[in-house]
């Protein structure tokens, strides 16, 4: 078995979350190409380097960018087609199996009997995917095919030219908000999650970080809806955090939260739901209603 | 301007969940139904540039049983003009490629300027929808948006990208957009719109009708995830459970120290 995988590069970088997609191929056993639309600096990897120029190609640019790999795949012929699920993954992966006539597996956590396994309902169950295409593309879970040791290698490159123009246009990056709060600094960081149902109720958890001498952090929807400014948001689209306790209050554990804390040292976790995915990876899940147990937990931590 | 949202029924996510005794699929019944997040950021959008620009018509369509209907009656009466109602009763088998064939094959001819889809469902989480529904119409798609704003045949996106950056693009329509979490604030809908709403065409469509791609993946099996071992559960009565805790933070890690 052949795979094809696909690097990303953005801003001026490349991303190395290619080490994931090599991390697979090994995981199958297969042999593997790769294909970057990125600048001169080029990822440690063993094998051949398809690279096409990005200032030619423009970043953002899935038109172009699907046309290269199709490029690409024409020469190498791979069974199968490997993104990270990441936003340039997500976007280019359905673009390409449209056009290869190929199935496309989202998400992929894990291979079974080789067979390419999915969460499906906030991973609270798993699916395991026959595909009855001759090719396959798929994208990868962040974090779900680590390396044993670090990559190692010089790749072979072989360059690929593209011309056209592509039907959006890219107006540049905006980068997030910052100047805000450094979570990554903060010791214990207590989050609040929708669990805590309405904006009044942010204060009961900057009470309960207080007490624990530490900051107060949120979940995505939390900050959605304003209760809680964007620089605490904890998560693929927030901030990556580890400090010695982390506190999930009322947070039901989606993998873009647990992505930005899953590295803490010790891991609370309060949720009225006893299967709450964020019990996977908390070290204690207490059981309860948080509106109760947060001020009784918060006048008790003050006591001592 | 047409406009089309397509919405998804889904479960709710914090039902407990129970494997179908065919070993491929989950079992309905007993679980609580709604919109799927992502898409009800889609007809508030499509809404926002109705009240935008005034002369536009929205459609709303979902795939699946008649349960459905109940979840499109919501998108009605937050400001959709119409209802497409595909009736199928296998729509959580199909696999994202038959869902957009299905709704590109009603789209084709009804010359949509705009449509929105979420960036995924909260159930299977694929992603492709909305992206697949552009590639098979051969119309622009740009995925994950946080920002919308229509000027005149134009549209300007963000696309959210990891660690809080945006990509800035422009687009001309018609063109396919799917919506991430927080790109507008899904309104209620009032009293009167839902009365309103009752008189709205709401039409169903047989899903043979739309269908002609077949699957090209099946769901071989579904199961639980293993839980991790390690944790502690603690249950039981208020006060105590904070001693418990306490005492395990003590023990077990140095802030309490
Ligand atoms: C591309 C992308 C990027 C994303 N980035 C991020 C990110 O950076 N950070 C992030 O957090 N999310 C992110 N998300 C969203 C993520 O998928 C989830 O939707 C989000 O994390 C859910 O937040 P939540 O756990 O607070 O809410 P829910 O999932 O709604 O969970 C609420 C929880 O509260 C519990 N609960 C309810 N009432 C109570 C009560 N009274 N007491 C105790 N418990 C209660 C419920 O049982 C449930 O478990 C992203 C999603 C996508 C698609």
């Amino acid at each position: 078995m052949k795979i094809l995988l696909v690097a990303e590069y953005r801003d001026g970088k490349l991303l190395t979350n290619s080490n994931e997609l090599i991390g697979f191929a090994e995981t199958l056993g297969a042999e593997s190409a790769m294909v970057l639309i990125g600048g001169e600096e080029v990822p440690t990897y063993a094998g051949k380097l398809y690279l096409a120029d990005v200032t030619a190609c423009g970043e953002c640019n899935p038109d172009l960018h699907k046309q290269v790999i199709l490029e690409v795949i024409d020469k190498e012929q791979p069974d199968m087609i490997a993104f990270c699920h990441s936003s340039y993954g997500w976007d280019l992966a359905p673009r390409v199996a449209f056009a290869l006539k190929a199935a496309q597996v989202s998400e992929v956590v894990a291979v079974s009997d080789g067979k390419l396994v999915v969460p499906v309902c906030n991973a609270k169950l798993r699916r395991t995917i026959d595909c009855q295409s001759s090719r396959i593309v798929a994208t990868l879970q962040a974090g779900a095919f680590g390396l044993k040791e670090p990559p190692s290698g010089t790749p072979d490159v072989i360059k690929v030219d593209v011309a056209g123009s592509g039907r959006t246009v890219f107006r540049g990056y905006e980068a997030a908000l910052g100047g805000g709060v450094d979570l990554s600094k903060a010791a214990v960081i207590v989050s609040a999650g929708r669990g805590i149902g309405k904006a009044d109720n942010v204060g009961l958890i900057v009470k309960l970080a207080k007490a624990l001498g530490g900051e107060y952090g949120a979940s995505r929807p939390v900050v959605d809806s304003e209760w809680v400014p964007h620089d605490r948001q904890v998560g693929t689209t927030g901030q990556t955090v580890a400090p010695k306790l982390y506190v999930a209050c009322g947070i039901s554990g989606a993998i873009q939260h647990l992505a930005g804390m899953k590295k803490s040292d010790f891991i609370v976790a309060i949720n009225t739901d006893r299967d709450a995915p964020i019990g996977e990876e908390a070290d204690v899940l207490v059981v309860a209603d948080l509106l109760q147990f947060v001020p009784v937990l918060t006048e008790k931590i003050q006591a001592l | 301007m047409k406009i089309l949202v397509c919405i998804k029924q889904v479960p709710d996510m914090e039902s407990k969940f129970k494997v179908a005794d065919s070993g491929k699929w989950y079992t309905t019944a007993d679980l609580a139904w709604r919109m799927n997040e992502y898409d009800e950021y889609g007809v508030e959008q499509a809404v926002q540039v109705k009240e935008q620009i005034k002369d536009a018509d929205i459609t709303v369509l979902s795939i699946g049983s008649g349960q459905v209907k109940e979840t499109m009656k919501k998108a009605l009466a937050m400001g959709c003009d119409r209802g497409i109602h595909i009736q199928d009763e296998t729509a959580f088998d199909k696999e994202p490629y038959q869902i957009a064939g299905i709704i590109a094959e009603y789209a084709k001819d009804k010359n949509f300027d705009l449509i929105f889809t979420g960036m995924q469902s909260q159930d299977r989480g694929s992603a492709q929808v909305g992206i697949l529904v552009g590639e098979i119409l051969d119309i622009p798609s740009v995925s994950t948006i946080v920002e919308f704003a229509y000027n005149e045949g134009d549209v300007d996106v963000s696309r959210e990208l990891e660690g809080g950056i945006k990509a800035k693009m422009t687009v001309k329509l018609p063109a396919v957009f799917t919506c991430q979490l927080g790109l507008n604030t899904p309104r209620y809908p009032t009293l009167p719109n839902i009365m309103k709403a009752k008189k709205k065409e709401l039409l169903t469509v047989a899903v043979a009708d739309l269908l002609h791609v077949n699957a090209r993946l099946v769901t071989e099996k579904m199961f639980l995830p293993e839980k991790k071992a390690g944790g502690v559960i603690l249950e039981g009565e208020i006060a105590e459970l904070a001693d418990r805790l306490i005492a395990i933070l003590k023990e077990k890690s140095t802030v309490l120290a």
